[in-house]
Parts: structure tokens; sequence; C-alpha cells
């Protein structure tokens, strides 16, 4: 019970995107078309979730042991880093047909604050392993579908009349908020839980 | 220092604020600006903020380009941004509390700002120290003032107040403006109205 409220809350009510404010840029920057988020949510969700696991265990296994929390940041983007670069190695290999489709989203994650964010956030919120990997996933899923739904939208969008300045951005935003206000008819539901 | 390189270090200062306008023109760093904005004063901190991690990596990594080998480049800056990250984190949690609650997850979050390690590749890492400084400040100004803009904004249409001084009774107020969709909406507006002055 206590992971399906997770669930439902990191998907819907705290949605990364339109609540959270995590990871913007790429929501924006390829949300043109439906198949490129889709690679980037499948991409997304795919290191979240390995990330969270590595730098929890680093947290609880090295820094907490030895007084050193302080160095948290600068040990969680290393890390991030390098497993990202990791990642892209090992699917290269292991699996081509993966890599063709997740390979341009990946080098794009280290600086995806998704990756970061989440991290951090199960440390604050004293989350298990075991709900970390919950909650990672939950909100890598929220991700994928912001993302996806916001694309269809934009798929539209381009084909509209837009007065000049609004042209780009300025319409994706101001879209983006319409969707964030539709999401926020899901607040309330996590009380049920 | 002559009247030569003075002009354009200024130039290079009006730039960051202006034409390059990290926010409204450049569109980086959209993260921090939308969840931090919900008043001025919140804004401007997490502008400040920002501008110090920038200001200082600027100068250490155009001081350190030349010892930096190529190929890791990326890591090492990486490491220089973080570690100001960290001096700034420490020291809002020692003297500022609340205001280090109300930014909460995003001072950290100031690593993976893609302006700032944007500035140390694209500038720091090809010019001199000076240049850098003026880059560093330019650019971290237009971003203080494209996050307390945003967030008088939101702040006086969704409370009637500006910096909490009250104009209009809170109640007149569209909270929608303090929350989440206000920000990408208020954010939409204001980029807008930033291409429109810029045209012309």
């Amino acid at each position: 019970m206590e992971y399906i409220g997770i669930i439902i809350v990191a998907i819907f009510v705290n949605n990364v995107v339109l609540a959270q404010f995590l990871g913007i840029c790429p929501f924006l920057g390829v949300s043109k078309k439906v198949d490129t988020a889709i690679g980037m949510g499948a991409a997304v969700t795919f290191v979240l979730t390995i990330a969270t696991i590595v730098t929890f265990l680093l947290q609880k296994g090295l820094l907490e042991p030895f007084g050193i929390q302080y160095l948290q940041t600068i040990t969680f983007i290393l890390v991030i880093a390098s497993l990202v670069q990791m990642v892209e190695i090992v699917i290269k290999k292991v699996s081509p047909p993966l890599y063709q489709a997740l390979g341009v989203f990946l080098p794009l994650i280290t600086t995806n604050c998704v990756i970061l964010g989440v991290a951090i956030l199960v440390i604050q919120k004293d989350f298990t392993l075991l709900s970390s990997v919950v909650y990672a996933v939950a909100t890598a899923a929220g991700y994928a579908l912001a993302l996806i739904i916001f694309s269809t939208i934009r798929e539209q969008l381009a084909l509209t009349k837009v007065p000049k300045a609004m042209q780009g951005v300025p319409i994706a935003l101001i879209t983006a908020g319409i969707l964030a206000m539709a999401f926020m008819g899901f607040s309330g539901i996590d009380q049920v839980f | 220092m002559n009247n030569k390189t003075m002009t354009k270090n200024i130039r290079v200062l009006i730039n960051g604020v202006v034409k390059d306008n990290p926010v409204f023109v450049l569109l980086l760093g959209m993260c921090p600006a939308l969840a931090t904005t919900s008043s001025g004063i919140n804004g401007m901190s997490m502008g400040l903020a920002t501008m110090f991690v920038l200001i200082c990596s600027n100068i250490v990594i155009s001081t350190l380009k030349n010892l930096i080998p190529d190929l890791v480049r990326i890591p090492a800056f990486i490491v220089v941004i973080a570690t100001f990250v960290t001096i700034v984190e420490m020291v809002m949690n020692a003297y500022l509390p609340a205001l280090a609650d109300s930014l909460g997850i995003f001072i950290p979050l100031i690593v993976v700002n893609c302006i700032v390690l944007g500035r140390a590749e694209a500038f720091a890492a090809k010019n001199n120290v000076l240049s850098s400084l003026f880059d560093g400040i330019g650019i971290g100004l237009g971003f203080t003032l494209a996050l307390t803009a945003l967030g008088l904004t939101r702040e006086f249409i969704g409370t009637g107040k500006m910096f909490s001084v009250s104009f209009f009774p809170e109640d007149f107020g569209m909270t929608l403006f303090v929350l989440a969709p206000g920000a990408f909406i208020a954010l939409g507006y204001l980029v807008a109205i930033f291409n429109k002055i810029q045209r012309e």
C-alpha cells in the first residue's frame, strides 16, 4: 500500500516536471516529436533507476559512516556523470538496437537535473532502498508521461497560427502551464493513501 | 589596462544582461527560474547564489585552463563548480536557514544548471581571467534580473505584493500564479514580451 501511494504521488500529484520543475530543459528541447519524447522518457527511466541505487548505496555506505555528507553534491554529480558514460558503453556493446534507440539521449542526461534531483530527494526523504527504487521508477514514469502528453500537444501546436512574438518557446511554456493546471486536479488523491 | 580592453569587457557584461540573457534569450537554467520564483526575494536570492558560483567558477577555470588536459576538461569543470556550490550550500544553511529551506533542493542543483557549465566551456576555457570575470558578472546579473522580474510578476499577480510591500488586498490576487502553473504561464509571457522588445 505504501508503495502504491509513492507511485501515485510521484506520477500524478507531484509530477516531476509540472509540479517540481525538474528537467525542464529536455522537456522543452526534445518534446517537438512524439518519437523523441518516448526515447528520452525511456533513457531517463533507465539511467534514473541505476543512478538512484548507486548514489543511495554510496550515501549509506561511504558518506554517512565517514561523516562526510557535505561532499554529497560533488560525489553524486561525478558518479552520475561517469555512470552515464558507462551505461552508454555497456548498452553499445550488449544491445546495439537499444543503443540505436537511446544513444542520442544519453549524453544529454548528465545535465538533466531530474537525475541529481531524485538522488538527493530520496536521501532527504529518508527512504529505504526499496522505496527509493520505487520512487525513482515512478518519477521517471511521470517524466515520460508529461513528456509524451506535451509532445502530442506540440505536434498540434506546430500547425497552429501563433502571434510572432509568442512562437516557439513562449507558447510552449504557456501550454505547459495549462497542462500543469490540469495535473493540479490530481492533488488531494494522496490523502487516500 | 588600456581603454580598448575595458570597452570590450563592458560589452561582454552588457551582452550577458541583454543580448545573451540566459533565461529570456538562451532559455537556459529554466528549472530554477520556474521553481524558485514564487516571490521576488526568492528569485533574487537564487539569482545571486548562481551568480556567485558562476563568477567564481569562471575565474578558477580561466586561470586553470592551460593546466587542465583537454580530455578530462568537463569532469574537471564539474568538480570546480560543485566545490563552489557546496560552499554556497553550507554558508546558506549556516546563516540563512529560512532561505535555504525555501530554495531547498535547487541550491545543490546549481551544479547541473546549464548556464554555469555552458559559460565555463564556451567562455572561461577560451578567454583570460578578467574577461571571464566580466562574463560571469554579466551573465549572472542577467540571470538574477530575469529571476527577480519573474518572481516579482508572480508575487504581484498572485498576492498583490512586491518584495512583501502590499499593493492591493491579497484576496484579489490570483493564487494560481504563486503555484506551479503560474510559473510556466508568467515565464511564457515574459519571454514573449522580451522577444517583442528585442525585435524592435
